[in-house]
């Protein structure tokens, strides 16, 4: 979507949008976890709740330019965004090791036999712990 | 954790050829990559995690304010507190802010109603509300909200009279809202359990009014 349509789709009226008292917190378990790992270094003082607002913030106004219409469907991935800058910014780990993990835990999915839990061990090249 | 739920890929259209086998979409996989790293630094431990989920998922929700919010109508000197310093009234009944924020109770009146928004990135007032609706979240609302509050709770089928003036409050990491409705008439007497049964979550955000005692059990 183009920002102008994006534009346009924010002054379209927020009736369509969901609204149920009875709404999940989370769609998916990927948008649980990211909550919890942002609360979790929150407490342990990695961040303040203001830089995390700010970096938050940031992660949207960006993919507003990008084209997302923001719905609030996308909001944990907004989340997920912030939270992978806002770890490198920490020096905690960078866009390199993370998407060398992202492979092996892709490698691993496929390599596990379906309604098995996937762990990371079931990568081929897995070469264990670090 | 998780691994059952987000694991397999029923419809793998990418993956037909592996439907013996387990497919994790992009998101999850870079939430995975992101966890298994920061567990082997020690930064997080599963365990504490899972606490947090489970604690947002099934503790805390718009149940607690509508218990704040009941006891304001019920008690005057609660209520009275609650104006003054929310943060101190709200965690006298067991709620409290995670993230250090500093809560403000903004009361309906006849003549003015108050509607919360975060424009910047959907701060919410977690401790009496939980996790926020898909809405809140999305640009329309945080835009509008501003520019035409009046519109927004038209889209919310609350009209309201036009003397009332709409008062907007925009959230930040330090201060949340929580909105005091107006007491439905036709309560006098009610139990707080009763009374809180008539609050809902868009009342405390200002989208919606308290429920009429005529349409809910008392």
């Amino acid at each position: 979507m183009k920002p102008l349509d994006a534009l346009a789709a924010a002054l379209e009226p927020v009736a369509p949008l969901p609204r149920s008292e009875a709404e999940p917190a989370f769609r998916e378990p990927w948008e649980a976890s990211v909550f919890a790992m942002t609360v979790a270094l929150h407490q342990r003082g990695l961040f303040t709740w203001s830089e995390w607002a700010e970096c938050l913030g940031g992660a949207i106004r960006a993919a507003q330019a990008a084209g997302d219409p923001d719905l609030g469907d996308t909001y944990y991935q907004h989340w997920l965004a912030a939270l992978e800058t806002m770890v490198a910014r920490k020096g905690v780990t960078g866009a390199e090791l993370l998407a060398q993990r992202k492979a092996a835990w892709d490698r691993a999915a496929h390599a596990t036999p379906h309604g098995q839990p996937i762990l990371l061990e079931n990568d081929p090249l897995f070469a264990g712990g670090t | 954790m998780h691994a059952s739920e987000d694991g397999p890929h029923p419809h793998g259209h990418d993956h037909g050829h592996d439907h013996e086998h387990s497919a994790l979409s992009g998101n999850a996989l870079r939430v995975r990559a992101l966890e298994s790293i920061l567990v082997e630094k020690g930064y997080v431990a599963p365990d504490a995690l899972d606490a947090i989920i489970e604690t947002y998922e099934t503790r805390i929700g718009p149940r607690n304010g509508a218990r704040v919010v009941a006891r304001a109508w019920a008690d005057p000197a609660f209520r009275e507190w609650l104006r003054r310093d929310a943060t101190a009234a709200i965690a006298s009944l067991g709620y409290g802010g995670r993230q250090g924020e500093h809560m403000v109770a903004v009361e309906n009146t006849p003549e003015e109603h108050n509607l919360v928004v975060c424009t910047l990135c959907s701060c919410y007032p977690w401790p009496v509300l939980g996790l926020p609706p898909a809405w809140y979240k999305s640009a329309a609302y945080r835009s509008r909200a501003v520019i035409d509050p009046r519109g927004v709770l038209a889209d919310f089928g609350v009209t309201l009279p036009e003397a009332r003036r709409i008062r907007v409050w925009d959230s930040t990491a330090e201060i949340r809202y929580l909105v005091l409705p107006m007491r439905p008439a036709g309560t006098e007497g009610w139990s707080e359990e009763a009374l809180a049964e008539l609050v809902t979550r868009d009342s405390m955000i200002g989208t919606g009014l308290a429920r009429d005692p005529a349409g809910a059990p008392a």
